[in-house]
């Protein structure tokens, strides 16, 4: 285990370094989040709509039967942009979008597609690892802001139309609103960023060090997907004390 | 053969006591050569003799754990030779991008590190394509291609480099005999046009025997025998004489 924190850092490390050719790399770049945007975005908006959904269903009969159900757009709002949206649409990604960048670097080193680019003195890092890492970093927190809007969504339509909430939509987004700062969806991006940077990295490694044939490719999978998941929701924890740290 | 003209365009490799393992099982002991620029050098030996190992270590591919290897006199280890030095390999399998076009395959070195522009760089890959008979294939995916056809590709991507060492691993394995003297000729003649240094394993006799300036034999991760065609013929090694000598002849001949 320590070893693959090791080999993730010295990987992180020659991601950083390699930033400035990110603009050399721009066309695969954009192909990367054309993939992941065009493979999730509408996963990401049903999921995060029935989040919100199921938010609403599950705080709002509470609140009402105290008198609170004006206070329930607040409820919904923060809880999905701080943490429900951020960690699930970065474990939404792992799964569909990690996973597949593991199969995809692991198969080339099986393949020996990557001993073939080291042999044109083509770094992997350079062409495999960053525009990967770029386009998942800027592309996870942008899914987040479109989760965030179907989410809000979903649990107005419940909060709207169930008859044990029954407020109505102005009543749901004006306190949504009022307690909702810029500060907190900033507080959503930049726990997602950092998902973001994990998801990409795990999985990258993952893929890199992937031996054997079709079934190491299939273990490096599973393990990009399982250890990104873990490393989410640990590191989800510390940002948050972080985050609430310098909130205060 | 080589003019002293073109001779010069090849680098010269040294190599000097080279030595992997993995884990208990030594794979090369000791292996010292030299070959020399422009060569067509081939690495002859049975399935499992080390060759592929021995020449990963050769484009740095592999460190070994003792021994070094130079090119024109500079260590390879540095990781910085191929910055110096314009050097390639033809895999066994080929080893082409599976998600790019055969074009873009060829092409990748150019495009990647930004040598020609796009319409110079389309040109250039017809031409390298042409030259392994294999035009008008730019836009097939590799998994389109019969085995033979990806080994020509793949020698087209190499020669896109314009290599000063060309390293081919099993370059006629699992191809039919005209494909391999096809394949064999375009070697030959590759070495012949650009003079670059070529080091080829293979356990295929005929194409050892039929293209190389020298040879050695490489068994047990050992080589037994160094030197022209002729001359490893001779050799009294009983290792090497099975090598050469045994064939598939068991019923009389009519």
């Amino acid at each position: 285990m320590f070893q693959n924190i090791g080999e993730m850092l010295i990987l992180f490390w020659r991601t950083l370094q390699a930033l400035p050719l990110v603009l050399r790399h721009r066309q695969k770049v954009m192909d990367q989040m054309f993939e992941i945007g065009n493979a999730s975005l509408l996963m990401a908006c049903i999921l995060s709509f029935f989040i919100g959904g199921v938010l609403a269903l599950q705080t709002g009969p509470v609140l009402a039967e105290r008198g609170l159900s004006g206070l329930l757009g607040g409820v919904v709002g923060i809880s999905l942009c701080k943490e429900l949206a951020p960690v699930m649409m970065s474990i939404l990604i792992a799964g569909r979008i990690g996973s597949a960048m593991a199969a995809e670097i692991g198969s080339m080193k099986v393949y020996q597609e990557l001993d073939a680019l080291r042999t044109l003195n083509i770094n992997p890092v350079h062409y495999l690892v960053l525009p990967r890492m770029t386009a998942i970093a800027v592309a996870l927190p942008t899914l987040l802001l479109f989760a965030v809007l179907t989410g809000w969504l979903g649990g107005a339509v419940v909060a709207h139309y169930n008859q044990s909430i029954a407020i109505s939509f102005a009543t749901y987004f004006n306190n949504l609103e009022e307690v909702v700062e810029l500060g907190d969806l900033a507080h959503g991006l930049f726990k997602t960023f950092c998902f973001a940077v994990v998801v990409g990295l795990v999985s990258c490694h993952q893929g890199l060090v992937t031996i054997g044939g079709p079934r190491g490719i299939g273990r490096s999978v599973t393990k990009a997907v399982v250890n990104s998941i873990v490393l989410i929701l640990i590191l989800d924890y510390f940002l948050t004390r972080l985050l609430l740290y310098f909130e205060e | 053969m080589n003019t002293p003209e073109n001779k010069r365009a090849g680098v010269k490799v040294t190599v000097k006591g080279l030595q992997k393992a993995y884990g208990s099982q030594t794979v090369l002991q000791g292996l010292t050569f030299e070959v020399a620029p422009g060569e067509l050098f081939v690495i002859m030996g049975p399935s499992g003799s080390g060759k592929s190992v021995l020449l990963r270590h050769l484009i740095g591919l592999e460190t070994p754990d003792a021994g070094e290897i130079h090119i024109n006199g500079q260590p390879l280890d540095g990781g910085q030779i191929m910055d110096h030095y314009r050097m390639a390999m033809v895999f066994q399998s080929g080893a082409l991008l599976n998600s790019l076009t055969v074009g873009e395959n060829v092409g990748l070195y150019l495009s990647e590190h930004r040598l020609k522009p796009p319409a110079e760089i389309q040109r250039i890959v017809r031409e390298k394509l042409e030259l392994v008979g294999m035009a008008g294939t730019e836009d097939k995916l590799p998994g389109e291609l019969s085995g033979g056809m990806k080994k020509r590709v793949a020698i087209a991507r190499a020669l896109v480099v314009e290599p000063q060492l060309i390293l081919y691993d099993e370059p006629t394995s699992e191809l039919d005999p005209l494909i391999a003297v096809t394949i064999a000729e375009e070697i030959v003649r590759l070495n012949d046009r650009m003079g670059a240094t070529s080091i080829v394993v293979t356990h295929d006799r005929d194409l050892a025997f039929g293209i190389a300036d020298r040879l050695a034999i490489l068994l047990g991760g050992q080589l037994r025998a160094i030197g022209t065609p002729a001359e490893v013929r001779r050799c009294a090694d009983p290792e090497v004489q099975k090598f050469l000598t045994t064939d598939f002849r068991f019923k009389p001949q009519t």
